[in-house]
């Protein structure tokens, strides 16, 4: 097989059993929504003073699409690799002549596929249901936004893998790594509520920035093109950190 | 071939001949899946040479991966896929693989082809993992230990569909603790105790290798055994048989059974036994522990 096409061999499969597992999903897809969901219908009516008086939904459209990208990209990920590593299936396919970057691009690519529709579909159900606008003149500022956060939490979710001892322990570690950071960051709690001094620890750590950078995106105060250089090269940096640990500590082989 | 600071196998001398289907058996611990696992291309050795289809397994690349297949003592396919659709995914792998209805026949899966994995018992798994192994045609197939934890109708059925595979040619590298299981299945069997080989041979060959004296065994109603022929000696075991071993079994039976018939004594459970695979097997064992 020509080797774009092994690549797109390989994605087909990733998508059939992400799709296909309820757990991954609920998670990933339904579970963000459904925050939005609860979240705009608690706080709706309020306004942002500190952000300029903009709505509590237009604030949490891109704190939801933050938390919809880290989900079907580092969770995710650190989920179904342990699992397939557990399982003896990595070790399987490292034992045919699958070229293990071919293995690699097909999760990425499931990840970011996945990280898009949940984009796709936050971004709607905002503006169909409360009123937010979909920045389509930022778009661009978006879409960086978009791949580079997506590309630095799969390496994030490869690197973590690592601290991951088995397939039960996958689901208790990243969230005790991802939570608290939610609520940190501003992604479940307006800023605006938030000490200053805890919003510079979470600075500290890449959801912060990855969510401030579509949060310009989406804020229809934003005066220019949104993008949000600053921020994205911190969690590219994370990102490469994240790949510096995941190239030498990742495993395909059962722990025990 | 050294892990860390134990040695896990050392002084193995094998060879394994095209085509043919060859055992490799020890207790856990041996060195089984350690020896498995070099020649597999998953471990890297201290020491030593192995050549697998005429590479180094330790660094081959990616089309002598397509000349092998491999199932692991320990692995499960993705429950969300279907038989089929697992070695659809897995036939993408390979330049040249076999056709993915043929391969489900082979390994006797016809029914359950459209079935999740998930919803396979654990002998169904097992098959679809041979047809995983299979899917790149290879030349040389690795099996570790691939009956544990089968019920014996299910191992049964399993050994018929390696036969098959002998009939197709394939060189089998087969580990397992079951003896019984290289006996059916197996040309050759080696045999590794603490890391060393410590016989081998055909099964027939090895089960003769202690002298091809055969036990012959048997009981009379009074225990009464006065006037027995010449060379017959018996001694009483546990059970209270009485027990003897003869170089020539047939010429013993005959005056054995000549002597019954002229004194009326029943032969009570006569038998006649060629010591087994696993009756060599556990004196190997017994006398490399009473060495340690």
């Amino acid at each position: 097989m020509p080797t774009v096409q092994l690549v797109l061999h390989e994605f087909r499969f990733d998508q059939k059993t992400f799709w296909r597992n309820p757990a991954s999903v609920f998670f990933t897809v339904l579970l963000p929504v459904m925050f939005l969901l609860i979240f705009a219908t608690i706080f709706g009516n309020d306004t942002l003073e500190g952000l300029g008086g903009i709505e509590t939904t237009t604030y949490y459209v891109p704190a939801i699409v933050t938390l919809a990208v880290v989900s079907a990209t580092m969770q995710s990920l650190a989920i179904s690799l342990t699992v397939d590593r557990e399982n003896g299936l990595l070790k399987r396919t490292r034992g045919t002549p699958l070229p293990s970057w071919v293995f690699i691009a097909g999760r990425v690519g499931n990840s970011i596929v996945v990280s898009v529709l949940s984009l796709i579909v936050v971004s709607i159900i905002g503006w169909a249901v409360y009123g937010v606008d979909i920045p389509f003149e930022r778009a661009p500022a978006v879409l960086v936004t978009l791949v580079v956060g997506a590309a630095s939490f799969c390496c994030l979710g490869f690197a973590i893998t690592a601290a991951i001892p088995s397939e039960d322990a996958a689901a208790p570690i990243t969230n005790v790594a991802l939570l608290p950071l939610y609520f940190l960051s501003g992604v479940f709690i307006p800023e605006t509520e938030i000490p200053s001094g805890v919003l510079h620890f979470a600075d500290l750590f890449p959801i912060r920035h990855f969510f401030e950078a579509f949060f310009t995106a989406w804020d229809p105060l934003t005066t220019g093109a949104g993008f949000e250089w600053g921020n994205l090269v911190i969690v590219a940096a994370w990102g490469v950190a994240g790949l510096a640990i995941a190239v030498r500590t990742f495993r395909w082989e059962p722990r025990d | 071939m050294s892990y860390g600071e134990v040695e896990a196998v050392r002084g193995i001398d094998l060879e394994v001949a095209p085509g043919e289907v060859f055992a490799f058996l020890g207790p856990n611990g041996a060195g089984k899946t350690t020896t498995v696992e070099i020649l597999e291309g998953y471990r890297p050795r201290s020491d030593g040479e192995a050549t697998v289809l005429g590479t180094d397994p330790g660094s081959a690349g990616r089309e002598w991966r397509g000349r092998i297949g491999i199932v692991l003592q320990q692995s499960k396919m993705h429950p969300e896929l279907s038989v089929r659709e697992t070695l659809e995914m897995f036939a993408g792998y390979y330049s040249a693989p076999l056709s993915v209805a043929d391969t489900i026949t082979q390994v006797g899966l016809e029914e359950k082809a459209g079935t999740r994995v998930a919803r396979l018992s654990g002998g169904q798994q097992r098959r679809l993992d041979v047809g995983v192994a299979l899917i790149g045609d290879p030349e040389l197939l690795f099996l570790d230990e691939p009956t544990t934890g089968f019920d014996p109708s299910a191992r049964r059925r399993f050994w018929g569909m390696i036969e098959g595979l002998r009939e197709l040619g394939k060189t089998i590298f087969l580990t397992t603790h079951y003896m019984e299981e290289a006996q059916r299945l197996a040309d050759r069997v080696a045999i590794i105790v603490a890391g060393r080989i410590a016989a081998e041979g055909s099964p027939d060959e090895l089960a003769g290798a202690d002298g091809t004296a055969a036990t012959i065994r048997f009981r009379t109603p009074d225990g009464e055994l006065a006037g027995l022929p010449d060379g017959i000696d018996p001694v009483f075991d546990e059970a209270g048989f009485a027990t003897f071993s003869a170089e020539r079994p047939v010429e013993a039976l005959h005056r054995l059974t000549g002597w019954a018939l002229e004194r009326e004594v029943d032969l009570q459970g006569l038998e006649v036994r060629r010591p087994s695979l696993e009756d060599v097997y556990l004196q190997l064992i017994a006398r490399a522990e009473e060495q340690r």
